[in-house]
């Protein structure tokens, strides 16, 4: 199968002044075309540095990433990256936030302005291109930061606990949502987390990562029989307890 | 607007009445002030060539509309005080910016410009006068000098206080720092950028006046210096008002408060 991303034998450390944290050790594995895979771990164990390494934004110091084959540096794919908080800016409207990095990228043509205008109409925001993001619910603001993300038509997308910042029940709702929406775009995604159950309930397969420095516990494929494999499904079917267990058990062993 | 209830009539009734007593006390104040300032000088507890008194203060004023020469200083010093007021927004913005895009610069000129910000710079104005003569641009800089570091300084900290998780975004949307500077920076500084406008036009006009003091032959504070040394306090206090009207007339122009700029763009 094809891979959009590998990683080899990745290693990262924090420096300040009183020393050297390390934050990631011998970090190795693939994501398939498609695929949705999420990593879990105990807070603060690196899991954003991760996600930070495969955008770019940080280097690594040890082991190479590569993307669609291709080294990091060299690589012309997009990756779209979704934030814990969805940093719509409120001096532009919607539409105009979600062209911001059609805006940056100089990829404004009337071929992509209309492929914005087609995914907000998709996903129910038509009526709110020119709102201005306060006046939007959380779940409709991190609906609309994920547009910004896919009208770039990433292959790749990283979501760094993106539902973090809502309420439960909105959580669970954009959870299912964007999950979807992300399954239907046919996109591969990367989903850092520390929520189980959301883990659970979007991944192919899930990744544990140690406490820091993070290392690669165990990668647990997930199986579920559902004729609609939805989140919010998966959250009801028997398989779901099962994992969750799974999982919690293995992230609270230490050996 | 007829169905409106009771209880929200009676709210916008009391609002009104409160507004109302709000201006009706502002002006009761200045009239009562006026009236015991005229009052005591005219019965001789205060002496009126000292203190003046506001119906000679009315009449000097007068008469200084009459020959028009009021008009001549009030134009020099309003010109003065707009150039050197255009020339410090556009130099504090370009140096906020360098040292933005800087943090080494930024380290590196910190205690400079914290020194240059508390120099007490009507004590400058003397030696601008040697430096540049005693011509417009010495007034200008004069101008320019009350206000430049302290507007560099408060721009420079309200760039860096911007969220960093929206300069995250844009790297991760592929942008780089000029992008960071121009889609994020920038427009998120306006109402600092505006209210930073508001505090300088008033203090490039007493860094003008200051400079008019000592190096003018026209202009509010020649006007000022020149009633003092013949004794004329009517003619200082006339000046001393108008300069600080126009300042409020320039800094509070109801529209341009930074709580009214609309927040699109």
């Amino acid at each position: 199968m094809e891979q959009v991303l590998e990683l080899k034998h990745i290693h990262y450390a924090y420096h300040t002044l009183d020393g050297e944290t390390p934050a990631l050790t011998d970090i190795s594995f693939a994501l398939n075309k498609g695929e949705f895979v999420s990593i879990v771990g105990p807070s603060g164990c690196g899991k954003s540095t991760l996600l930070s390494l495969i955008s770019g934004l940080l280097e690594p110091e040890k082991g190479l990433i590569k993307i669609n084959g291709k080294y990091l540096k060299e690589s012309t794919t997009n990756v779209g990256y979704m934030l814990q908080h969805d940093e719509l800016f409120e001096w532009r409207t919607i539409y105009n936030n979600v062209i911001l990095g059609l805006e940056i990228q100089h990829m404004l043509t009337a071929r992509t302005r209309e492929r914005a205008h087609d995914l907000l109409d998709l996903y129910g925001l038509r009526q709110f291109e020119s709102s201005h993001p306060s006046e939007l619910s959380g779940g409709m603001r991190q609906r609309a930061a994920l547009i910004r993300t896919l009208v770039l038509e990433p292959d790749l997308l990283l979501l760094d606990e993106p539902f973090s910042a809502l309420d439960y029940q909105t959580r669970l709702t954009v959870g299912d949502d964007i999950g979807q929406i992300i399954r239907k775009e046919g996109k591969s995604a990367l989903l850092v987390t520390h929520d189980l159950s959301e883990a659970i309930s979007l991944a192919d397969r899930v990744i544990i990562l140690s406490g820091r420095p993070a290392t690669i516990k165990q990668t647990i494929p997930l199986i579920f029989d559902l004729d609609a494999d939805t989140p919010l499904n998966r959250r009801n079917a028997p398989e779901f307890k099962t994992y969750f267990n799974l999982i919690w058990k293995e992230l609270n062993t230490d050996e | 607007m007829n169905n409106l209830s009771a209880e929200q009539k009676k709210y916008l009734l009391m609002h009104r009445r409160h507004k109302r007593i709000v201006s009706i006390s502002r002006i009761l104040i200045l009239l009562s002030f006026l009236f015991v300032w005229e009052f005591t000088a005219n019965v001789g507890i205060i002496d009126s060539f000292i203190f003046s008194s506001p119906s000679k203060i009315a009449l000097c004023f007068f008469g200084m509309l009459m020959d028009k020469s009021i008009f001549l200083h009030l134009g020099v010093t309003l010109f003065e005080t707009i150039i050197s007021f255009l020339l410090v927004i556009a130099i504090s913005i370009l140096v906020a910016v360098a040292l933005w895009f800087s943090s080494k610069l930024s380290e590196i000129l910190d205690p400079y410009l914290v020194v240059l910000n508390s120099l007490p710079k009507s004590a400058l104005a003397p030696l601008l006068i040697v430096w540049l003569g005693a011509t417009k641009t010495t007034i200008i800089v004069a101008g320019m000098s009350v206000a430049i570091f302290g507007s560099i300084l408060s721009l420079y900290t309200s760039f860096t206080v911007v969220d960093p998780g929206k300069i995250k975004l844009i790297y991760t949307l592929g942008g780089n720092r000029f992008h960071a500077l121009s889609k994020v920076v920038l427009p998120s500084s306006i109402p600092a950028i505006i209210s930073n406008m508001k505090v300088n036009i008033g203090l490039c006009l007493v860094g003008v006046i200051i400079g008019e003091f000592l190096a003018a032959r026209d202009g509010l504070g020649y006007l000022i210096i020149y009633s003092s040394q013949v004794f004329r306090r009517d003619g200082i206090l006339i000046q001393s008002t108008t300069s600080s009207y126009i300042s409020q007339m320039l800094s509070l122009h109801p529209d341009v408060r930074p709580e009214k700029i609309p927040q699109a763009r």
